[in-house]
């Protein structure tokens, strides 16, 4: 089942705006949360990277754990908004978030002391690859439980793999679970007797490798966080249910280049294959079409009033066919670029079934305010009716 | 600037900047120009599905080198791969499977921040010292930025006191802070966002890192056709060639010629806002309109990109 995009500002509870990076994602998905709050819900944005001035004039000025509410008079300039519509924008801070999960599952405050000051610890929060996208979900399943918002959208960080964050849950309960590390929790001279031989080189290799500074960091931490698994799995499980709901939505977002697309088509394959599907599918940066003349006939008109300027000896003819060769040339560049677009985007049209597509042109300038947001809600909105 | 001389600047370039913005298409072009020029290139790529090797019509890259042109091999490069060459080189062999199959090297990574990153450039600096090329081309992680990329030697240091990967790790920073053996070239699109990442990444670089900038790619640019005055009076100009142009064809012509010039506009500025914000040269490729990145397409590239260093002056 899909719906539209104005079906699921309207009606979605979580858009989850997916893709590869440079494509727009966190603006996309600060347009979705602003037409959710103009059609009257109470919108949240949780954005994870956003460019400066976009972060600027969503009132973000440093990574916080909180949404904070956007002033109405800001949002909604022309006072055209729903009277009950609310807005609300955040930059996910990956370490505390995760801290406060830490704080949550400990039994005592001095486990949660002990694990928060681990070195080890304190490398997973901020620089595990994965952390970000777990803390994204885990965010995404608070402001679910305890919000109070009727529509979330989330962007999702710009990953290698545009789908990490999918499996960000799991591969964090992988490595907890890592068998090898797990004799590592046995007190320091226990492991010794118990540990094979072969386990005892194993991890005396390792200590050759990195030092055995390193090791006892993760020996510490791996102690630290004894008993506290059982809660970060269930909460991991509770994430991927969410992500299943009913409720939930997925926007792909992507450009017309031919590698965006191969990482589209790709993560809307992915997501099939773990029976999601894709609600709604943004275009971003696509070229203007002119006209429907082929390129090829322009081509050859340019060749031909080149050919013709330049059996002349008049100045004034000569110029003026030159002209409309290069006029003729230019208009040929852009239905040529525009039918490859058009043929870069077909496989993952096909893909995604029945999304809606909506395709966003070049923008002379980049959207770092509300007027630019609305501009784009409008080419998205309004653009994309009564297209097939 | 003489290309030649330019290529033989730093043996290692390492070719940054944003997803999307052309790293591949740099990392093609200059590989080509430096063939041209009759030196042997080496193109090492972390993730291994950038379209390097289908833009060179070849099959996709692995671990061990191959061919791409006359003078261009190229590889991959995985942190996993180059652990395991690493013990093994240590006389490790035995354990170093291990360490992979199990996952343990995860634990290990995550123990040590930048360690990953540190295995890949380490082993660019094996190869360097290994004098495997003449350039040594490193198509750098997108998602990862540049910055942490280049950093994690000196995290590394604060994070592990001993053993040979701190060893490995001042390796690393002994090469990127010597302009003869590594300069790092950062690529852009002349639009407003890329081109402040570019810039705060920049100074980021030089401040932190400590390694030799080299010219700034700004990619895609349109190449400068002159039709803003012509797109004024097409009818005129029809009647004076003596050809037909219908009133809606004319329209469309217009409508066109306005776009391009106004795009051109656009990122003639964003070009010079970035050469006011940071003082380094410009090498400008262009936009490809008509195909994707091709064999074809790479020679028009690497033109431009020979073209681009030899209007630079003279260091």
């Amino acid at each position: 089942m899909t719906h539209s995009l104005d079906d699921l500002v309207e009606h979605g509870h979580i858009v989850i705006c997916c893709g590869t990076g440079g494509v727009g994602k966190t603006t996309s998905a600060a347009v979705l949360a602003l037409e959710g709050a103009r059609n009257g819900r109470h919108a949240v944005v949780v954005t994870i990277d956003p460019a400066k001035r976009l972060a600027h004039a969503l009132g973000l000025a440093a990574l916080s754990n909180t949404p904070h509410e956007i002033d109405r008079a800001l949002w909604d300039g022309d006072g055209e908004a729903a009277p009950t519509g609310r807005l609300a924008a955040m930059m996910l801070d990956t370490k505390s978030t995760f801290d406060t999960l830490v704080s949550r599952y400990a039994e005592t405050p001095e486990q949660a002391a002990r694990i928060l000051q681990n070195r080890f610890y304190r490398n997973i929060s901020g620089a595990l690859s994965g952390t970000q996208e777990y803390m994204a979900m885990e965010k995404l399943h608070e402001l679910h439980e305890d919000g109070g918002y009727d529509l979330i959208v989330v962007d999702t960080p710009p990953s290698r793999h545009a789908l990490d964050f999918l499996d960000a849950p799991q591969r964090l309960m992988r490595l907890l679970d890592n068998h090898v590390f797990r004799l590592l929790m046995m007190p320091t001279r226990a492991y010794l007797r118990v540990a094979s031989v072969a386990v005892q080189v194993f991890l005396r290799t390792i200590s050759k490798v990195v030092g055995t500074e390193v090791v006892e960091d993760v020996v510490a931490f791996f102690r630290a966080f004894e008993g506290m698994e059982q809660g970060f799995r269930e909460r991991a499980g509770r994430v991927i249910e969410l992500l299943a709901d009913e409720g939930t939505r997925f926007v792909l977002v992507t450009t017309p280049r031919r590698d965006a697309v191969q990482e589209a088509e790709f993560f809307a394959q992915r997501l099939g294959e773990t029976g999601i599907d894709v609600d709604a599918l943004i275009v971003n940066r696509v070229h203007p079409r002119f006209g429907d003349e082929s390129p090829e006939g322009l081509r050859s008109r340019a060749v031909e009033l080149a050919a013709r300027a330049g059996t002349t000896d008049e100045p004034a003819i000569k110029s003026a066919g030159s002209r409309l060769a290069s006029l003729y040339d230019n208009l040929a560049d852009f239905q040529e670029i525009s039918e490859r677009e058009g043929h870069h985007l077909a496989g993952v049209q096909e893909r995604v079934g029945s999304a809606e597509i909506a395709h966003v042109a070049f923008l002379a300038n980049d959207v770092h305010d509300f007027d630019g947001l609305r501009a784009v809600g409008r080419l998205l909105f309004e653009g994309s009716k009564g297209r097939e | 600037m003489e290309l030649t001389r330019f290529c033989s600047t730093s043996r290692v370039v390492i070719v940054a900047g944003k997803g999307g913005v052309g790293k591949t298409t740099t990392t093609a072009a200059l590989a080509l120009a430096a063939a041209r020029a009759g030196m042997s290139v080496l193109i090492l790529e972390v993730e291994g599905k950038s379209g390097l090797s289908a833009a060179f019509g070849r099959p996709q890259l692995t671990y061990a080198e191959t061919e791409l042109a006359p003078r261009i091999r190229a590889r991959t490069l995985t942190p996993d791969q180059a652990l395991l060459d690493y013990l093994q080189g240590h006389g490790l062999r035995r354990i170093s499977k291990r360490l992979v199959n199990t996952g343990a090297l995860d634990v290990v990574a995550t123990a040590v921040p930048g360690m990953k990153d540190i295995l890949v450039l380490g082993k660019v600096k094996q190869l360097d010292l290994d004098r495997v090329a003449d350039l040594i081309l490193l198509d750098a992680p997108a998602a990862g930025h540049a910055v942490s990329f280049l950093l994690s030697p000196r995290g590394l240091l604060d994070a592990v006191r001993m053993g040979p990967i701190r060893k490995q790790a001042s390796d690393v920073i002994d090469m990127l802070s010597d302009p003869a053996r590594c300069q790092v070239m950062l690529v852009t699109i002349p639009e407003e966002t890329p081109v402040n990442e570019l810039v705060d990444t920049a100074f980021a670089i030089e401040d932190r890192v400590g390694v030799k900038l080299g010219p700034v790619v700004v990619n895609g640019c349109y190449p400068q056709v002159d039709v803003v005055e012509s797109g004024s009076d097409i009818q005129h100009d029809a009647e004076l060639a003596d050809v037909f142009v219908s009133p809606r064809e004319a329209h469309d012509l217009a409508r066109a010629a306005e776009f391009r010039a106004r795009r051109q506009e656009l990122q003639a500025s964003e070009a010079d806002r970035l050469a006011d914000l940071l003082p380094l040269p410009q090498v400008r490729l262009p936009f490809l309109f008509h195909a994707e990145l091709g064999p074809d397409e790479i020679d028009v590239l690497a033109d431009a990109f020979t073209a681009g260093i030899e209007a630079l002056p003279v260091a």
